[in-house]
């Protein structure tokens, strides 16, 4: 793909965040399309691309008036959007679509309308995991890190380190779910989980949803925002099996994802101004970091530590306070992009000084998926 | 679905041997009779040679301990804290399971430790593959 062939020109979540219980999903599908489309400036008529997963793309339409000519509907758990966005920009480029709009919305804290997890019996997961009492993220994903810890020689006390940092962001955010100050003795007196896994640890559970519009670099000149465009991107699957993974200390559809955006964005580590890493439990911006590349393997706790990734930190990262204290509906990725377009914007509440290149990593169904967004404010 | 809500495998034609297996008290893994490469779980070709000549063995039931966690949460058929472990078999696949038979501690569940597989009833006809430490009888 083309760099910056593709801007976003319409961002937005939905009005409201954290505790939604009158809202149905499918309507903060809507409510977020409806502030991204009201942000770019555009109506239904002119959305010819569309994509979503948790809902049929075909009611979503139905519901927005939309009748496109490209449909995505890629579903592979939190970082979805991203490969979305990915798929989109390729569309536009070779003229399936013009103007896409990518939705999200969950009631992951209240449930209403949700979509639910309802795994078979009969599925390899269900036969080989799940019959272990393996039911839920807070179990699945913590599994492996147990190994990264021993190899690494990483202590609870270190990995607190990370909600209390992620808060020290929220703080400065208004919409953020928790904003009171962290210390890590809150963290390791937290409610235990999963050891070594605690309830502060883990990201929060909350409803909300939010929307991206693309479209093509020529036509974003003419947008009311500032365009944010694609320079690189990367996708990857590995394995929803959790006792699959080839390496236990990092995942190969994160470095995948994350090896192809570097590249197609031809960038290196130190161009990048400002980061977004999934944040669904506290070990995770670790595995990000090394997957990326902005450390070697066993490094990122060291690096987190010194405090490059905290206010005032040389790689801010997870700045609207992440899943573990800004919001996390089940499928975080489309925070993650939303954070990333304000502070490429100049827009954020927590606005870091001159972002020009911003990197936004999700992860999906724990180890399954990795995708990587290289977004610029620079055409 | 049990009584008590535990939640039981469905086997699939592709998994019979192996649940049969665990019934007989077998842990079931098959290998590729073309490139010799031993795999889990389960399916009927090998992904590395993509060859469909392939054949079910009777594992040693021997492995190592990955890693885990130890969960607090209650689940039908789980008494809390439970661990849930990573297993690396002798053979070179892993796998999911618990391990059993001694306390539910960090002391205790030692990565590395050497692992035997034992085979706990939770239906009429499932048997669920578990580990204990090697050595030790559930």
């Amino acid at each position: 793909m083309k760099q910056n062939s593709v801007a976003i020109i319409g961002a937005a979540e939905t009005t409201r965040l954290g505790k939604i219980p009158d809202v149905s999903e499918i309507e903060l599908h809507c409510d977020a399309a409806i502030n991204a489309m009201n942000d770019a400036g555009l109506k239904p008529c002119d959305i010819d691309g569309f994509a979503a997963v948790g809902e049929y793309a075909g009611l979503l339409c139905l519901h927005l008036g939309i009748a496109p000519t490209w449909v995505d509907g890629t579903d592979v758990g939190g970082c979805s959007f991203l490969f979305m966005v990915r798929h989109a920009a390729a569309a536009i480029e070779a003229g399936l679509c013009k103007t896409v709009l990518i939705t999200h919305g969950e009631s992951g804290r209240s449930r209403i309308g949700a979509r639910n997890w309802n795994p078979e019996r009969y599925s390899l997961y269900g036969q080989f995991e799940l019959s272990h009492g393996m039911m839920d993220p807070a179990t699945m994903f913590n599994v492996p890190f147990l190994r990264y810890m021993h190899d690494y020689g990483v202590t609870e006390e270190q990995v607190a380190q990370v909600p209390v940092i992620q808060r020290q962001w929220a703080a400065m955010n208004p919409r953020a779910f928790a904003r009171d100050p962290l210390t890590v003795d809150d963290v390791l007196n937290s409610r235990m989980i999963a050891w070594p896994m605690r309830k502060l640890m883990c990201c929060l559970v909350t409803d909300g949803g939010g929307a991206v519009i693309l479209t093509s670099a020529d036509r974003a000149a003419d947008a009311p925002t500032k365009p944010v465009y694609l320079l690189g991107s990367g996708e990857s699957v590995e394995t929803p099996l959790i006792g699959q993974l080839a390496d236990l200390k990092s995942s190969r559809a994160y470095r995948m994802a994350g090896q192809a955006a570097f590249q197609s964005a031809g960038i290196d580590h130190g161009d990048v101004d400002h980061l977004m890493l999934y944040d669904a439990f506290a070990q995770l911006p670790l595995w990000g970091l090394e997957a990326l590349g902005f450390v070697g393997p066993g490094e990122a706790m060291g690096f987190i530590e010194e405090g490059h990734t905290a206010p005032g930190g040389k790689l801010p990262t997870n700045t609207n306070g992440g899943g573990l204290s800004y919001t996390h509906t089940g499928m975080y990725g489309m925070f993650a992009m939303q954070e990333s377009i304000r502070q490429l914007r100049g827009t954020a509440p927590a606005q870091i000084e001159d972002v020009r290149i911003s990197v936004c990593h999700g992860v999906g169904n724990m180890f399954e998926s990795g995708a990587t967004l290289v977004l610029t404010s620079e055409s | 679905m049990a009584e008590n809500g535990r939640w039981i495998p469905v086997p699939t034609p592709e998994t019979q041997h192996f649940w049969a297996g665990t019934r007989e008290g077998e842990l079931r893994l098959q290998r590729c009779k073309e490139c010799r490469e031993v795999y889990f779980p389960p399916r009927p070709f090998c992904r590395k040679c993509l060859s469909r000549n392939i054949e079910v063995f009777a594992a040693s039931g021997r492995g190592t301990l990955l890693s885990y966690v130890i969960s607090h949460r209650p689940v039908p058929g789980f008494d809390p804290p439970y661990s849930i472990a990573i297993v690396e078999l002798e053979e070179g696949p892993r796998m999911i399971s618990n391990i059993v038979g001694c306390a539910q501690e960090p002391d205790e569940l030692v990565l590395d430790m050497p692992l035997e597989v034992t085979f706990t009833p939770i239906s009429d006809d499932i048997f669920l593959p578990q580990f204990t430490k090697a050595g030790v009888t559930a």
